[in-house]
């Protein structure tokens, strides 16, 4: 009888080893792949319960976690000033998901990231809660608020960096929404203002600067492809080419016109210099085919075309076109056809240009704070490449420079300062209203601040708004922001 | 305390042992030591056990609602009365009963209880109307039982004489759900009576009757079982005279899972069926054609019923959206894992968790609760009280002195380790989903009185294991 009893107790041993595996394997193995099943409620509540970590301005939070007694979730998300800040934030809601710098920084705001295993730990041996860690951003209050005060009901975007380190210190994308509504525990409140939000025509869920349908630069393209003739060594700034009053298009009954819809000044040639500050189409044009598709391209993808970016919010690559003929590389070179661009990457062409040249990854993290104070992120400033030499971004910014001094660009004109600048009206075909830009840096000799203005459905003015007359003014308002610092 | 002793038959005998005899003061001092030690030692492991359960219920006052109040006394107090009250009765009765046993059983009821209580807490349950405060009354009612029975059967030699009405009253408990009238169907199974002011499952009583049945039968017969028999393929199978009682165990097991719709009972029954009958008769054969009978019943009603078919639908895709979504599918098994891996390595505290997403969470699931909260460090140190018990038991099994009583204790630490597994095995997707009820650990009467019972069968089984010498060889 002891031999069967023997068999029975390992058989009984069996099935009690059996029971550690499958409780290990859940406990231990899976447990990364089922608290990442979308069903697992536990989660959100997780995320609900923990108190996350705040989002920082200048030392003062712009989203932070409040005890919220009356709910099942021990805190609520709350946004100081949601309209001015939403497209930097995002939103935190129970189950539509997160964006901005709380989806990107989820983890640490959580307290959940790798780098703060050690004090999670901790907190479990202290039996304290643990507490998400703070985001400090790049943004300057005051750029920001000047930013959004100049943009008014306009539609658009603006973002400012600073080119010596690819901070950010404004980023405005109107019209705004208010994250407090999506972050609120009722969840069929936040599914109506979610459901409001997303069938909004205006799309105020996008955040303009770095993703959404993207822009045509229009005549803010034309620094770079400037930038890149005179850095090819194949011309110069007093280059010059024809100056007719039409250009037809090879194999194609299209016309290429100057904005004045006359030749570019007065002379029978123009120079580079003199079709920059005047934004005149027909030398670019030209300056462009004798460039040719490869050149443009090459320096499109140095200044960040096509390139994957996260700042830390992913970025939509912006997109210079290929296998273009001669038609559509004439129209490419001053920004029609089908270049796209990011109001993000034409204010990072300019800063790299303020920057000699060199352009730094443009980011919106300054520090992460643990809870304790210590720092567990504070990036230095990155330099992606230097796209054009410092002679070329010399050359290229005493041009801009041009252009709002004497150009078409007056409006960004400071007083006592060099600013350097470019508009642009781009078309969106048949009578579709203009899109207008500013893009530009300042001081001129000493940049400390590069921005780029985008307004949408010619503010207002259908195809009459001019980009010099809405764009540029409030260009001049966000470095006069940054100058009066 | 030995003055307490003649009332037990079997003093006299132990005493008469010694080659000369003894003077009584010497037998007295000898007799004394070792009991008084193994009783110490219980309660020593006894207090142990009342401060864990103490310490649970204030962790889950303290993570739940932030506060300490009187109920810590209520459920820790009160458990602690009941068993140092049985504690008593033991140095009375049964002084050199196992000194663990006791202890992990008060262990394992205080950690449910306080589970329990936690769970009431999260859905705002008080009164009588709360689980915890039913769970111990139960524990109450279910202790008072377990003593009544150690201070009854002090001799259990005696049940073996009663093994047929055993087998009528084991049946007939399994099977009274089905009568109409009384028989209630809960989530599904049919395995309640409705007895007017609560509800009982006899079929928990039914299986300890089994157990006594089984023993007592099978020491009688297992010559015949054994020895007799055409041999085919190289296995002897038993005469069809012998085959009788275990064909009428099937068909009460197929019984069980066709009309009372639970498989997890019916796996039970069979499972303690087969081990005893194993030990009993060493013929592996007979557990061959044992499982391949229950494996084949199995089978043809996973085919059959809808309901079978569907636990092991929920069993295999237990995340496909299909069965998560479908009625009595694989949500309340998944919701569990997703209880179990927030709790992870060390749990998220007692009281600071959501077990209360998961239906059922303080019956049939509170192996998830407990793993959520106290984390796989938790869950392992409950499987090892278990792994202990079942030991305890098994090791009565191998020290006994008389069969029917070694083959008892094999059937109750059996039927305990077996509904573990079937229990944890089906929260842990070992094996399909069933519906029994974790030991001591699970809100439930019924479940409660049953385990008792058997702490107390086994006490008595132990307390004659070291109260005999050991005279008689092993066959």
């Amino acid at each position: 009888m002891n031999k069967e009893l023997r068999r029975v107790s390992v058989v009984t041993l069996a099935m009690f080893l059996a029971l550690f595996v499958s409780t290990s394997v859940i406990q231990v193995f899976a447990v990364d792949e089922l608290r990442a099943d979308p069903r697992n409620v536990r989660t959100l509540y997780a995320s609900y319960s923990a108190e996350r970590g705040p989002i920082l301005v200048d030392g003062r939070p712009i989203a932070e976690s409040v005890e919220a007694p009356e709910s099942v979730f021990a805190f609520l998300r709350v946004y100081s000033e949601p309209a001015l800040y939403a497209p930097v934030t995002g939103y935190f809601t129970l189950n539509q998901g997160n964006t901005g710098i709380e989806g990107a920084y989820n983890d640490f705001l959580t307290g959940t990231a790798n780098e703060q295993f050690l004090d999670q730990l901790g907190a479990l041996v202290t039996g304290q809660r643990p507490r998400g860690a703070a985001v400090e951003l790049t943004i300057d209050p005051v750029v920001q608020q000047a930013a959004r005060e100049a943009m008014g009901d306009l539609k658009g975007a603006v973002v400012a960096i600073e080119p010596a380190t690819g901070r950010i210190l404004a980023m405005v994308s109107t019209p705004s929404f208010d994250p407090n509504r999506l972050s609120a525990h009722d969840t069929a409140s936040v599914i109506e203002a979610y459901e409001q939000l997303l069938n909004d025509p205006d799309d105020p869920l996008i955040n303009r600067t770095i993703s959404g349908d993207q822009y045509f630069p229009g005549s803010t393209f034309k620094v770079l492809v400037a930038a890149a003739a005179i850095d090819s060594g194949r011309f110069t700034a007093e280059s010059t080419f024809p100056n007719p009053a039409t250009l037809e298009l090879p194999l194609s009954e299209s016309v290429v016109r100057n904005s004045t819809l006359g030749p570019c000044g007065s002379g029978s040639t123009v120079t580079i210099a003199t079709a920059l500050r005047l934004s005149c189409n027909i030398p670019f044009a030209e300056l462009g085919r004798a460039l040719g598709e490869e050149t443009l391209a090459d320096y499109a993808e140095r200044f960040g075309f096509g390139a994957e970016l996260e700042v830390p919010m992913a970025v939509t690559p912006s997109r210079f076109p290929r296998g273009l003929d001669d038609a559509q590389l004439m129209l490419s070179s001053f920004g029609q056809f089908d270049v796209r661009v990011t109001p993000l990457q034409m204010a990072m062409v300019n800063a790299a240009i303020a920057n000699g040249g060199n352009l730094m990854q443009p980011t919106l993290l300054d520090r992460i704070i643990a809870p304790d104070l210590s720092i567990i992120q504070q990036p230095e400033p990155t330099l992606v490449g230097q796209p054009v030499s410092r002679t070329t971004a010399e050359t290229v910014t005493r041009l801009m420079v041009d252009a709002v001094a004497n150009g078409v660009a007056g409006n960004a004109r400071i007083e006592g300062v060099d600013v350097a600048g470019k508009t642009g009206t781009a078309e969106n075909g048949g009578d579709a209203p203009f899109t207008l830009w500013f893009t530009g840096f300042a001081p001129a000799d000493n940049p400390r601040v590069a921005v780029a203005v985008v307004i949408e459905d010619g503010g207002g003015l259908g195809q009459s708004g001019s980009s010099n007359q809405i764009a540029a003014p409030i260009g001049k308002r966000v470095l006069e922001a940054v100058l009066s610092r | 305390m030995s003055s307490t002793r003649p009332a037990d038959p079997r003093v006299g005998a132990t005493v008469d042992l010694g080659a000369p005899r003894a003077t009584m003061t010497e037998s007295i001092t000898i007799r004394l030591r070792t009991p008084a030690k193994l009783r110490n030692l219980e309660l020593l492991l006894l207090l142990f056990a009342i401060g864990v359960t103490g310490a649970a219920v204030a962790l889950v006052q303290l993570g739940a609602i932030g506060e300490l109040d009187g109920t810590i006394i209520g459920y820790g107090a009160g458990l602690g009365m009941l068993a140092l009250g049985m504690h008593v009765v033991l140095r009375i009765t049964a002084p050199d009963a196992d000194p663990f046993i006791l202890p992990i059983a008060v262990t394992l009821n205080g950690l449910g209880v306080a589970m329990i209580y936690r769970l009431d807490i999260a859905e705002g349950l008080t009164g009588w109307e709360s689980y915890g405060i039913r769970q111990m009354a139960w524990t109450a009612i279910a202790m008072a039982i377990a003593i009544a029975t150690l201070l009854i059967v002090r001799n259990h030699r005696i049940l073996a004489r009663y093994r047929y009405l055993a087998m009528l009253a084991g049946i007939g408990l399994l099977l009274l759900p089905m009568l109409p009238g009384i028989g209630q169907t809960i989530n599904g199974a049919r395995l309640w009576v409705d007895l007017g002011i609560f509800s009982f499952q006899p079929g928990e009583i039914g299986k300890i009757a089994l157990a006594v049945f089984f023993a007592g039968y099978l020491v009688t017969a297992r010559e015949s079982l054994s020895m007799v028999g055409r041999t085919v393929l190289g296995m002897r199978l038993p005469r069809g005279r012998d085959l009788g009682p275990i064909l009428i165990v099937w068909v009460a097991a197929m019984a069980v899972l066709v009309f009372q719709r639970d498989l997890g009972t019916s796996l039970l029954y069979f499972g303690l069926f087969l081990v005893m009958l194993y030990v009993a008769t060493a013929r592996l054969s007979w557990v061959v054609l044992g499982l391949s009978l229950f494996v084949g019943g199995a089978l043809i009603a996973s085919q059959t019923l809808s309901y079978v078919g569907g636990r092991f639908a929920g069993w295999l895709g237990a995340f496909e959206q299909e069965n998560y979504e479908a009625i009595g599918g694989s949500f309340q098994l998944v919701q569990g894992m997703f209880g179990l891996a927030n709790g992870g390595l060390i749990g998220t505290g007692l009281g600071q968790g959501s077990p209360d997403i998961v239906p059922l969470a303080e019956s049939d699931f509170i192996i998830a609760s407990l793993g959520e909260e106290l984390g796989l460090v938790g869950l392992f140190a409950i499987l090892g009280l278990y792994v202990l018990l079942v030991a305890r038991g098994f090791r009565i099994g191998f020290n006994g002195t008389d069969d029917f009583g070694r083959l008892l204790a094999v059937g109750l630490a059996f039927i305990v380790a077996l509904q573990v597994f079937v229990v944890i095995g089906g929260v842990t997707r070992v094996i399909p989903l069933t519906g029994l009820t974790t030991p001591f650990l699970a809100a439930g009467g019924s479940s409660l009185v049953a385990n008792w019972i058997i702490v107390a069968l086994l006490l008595r089984l132990s307390d004659t294991v070291r109260n005999q010498p050991h005279l008689v060889v092993e066959d």
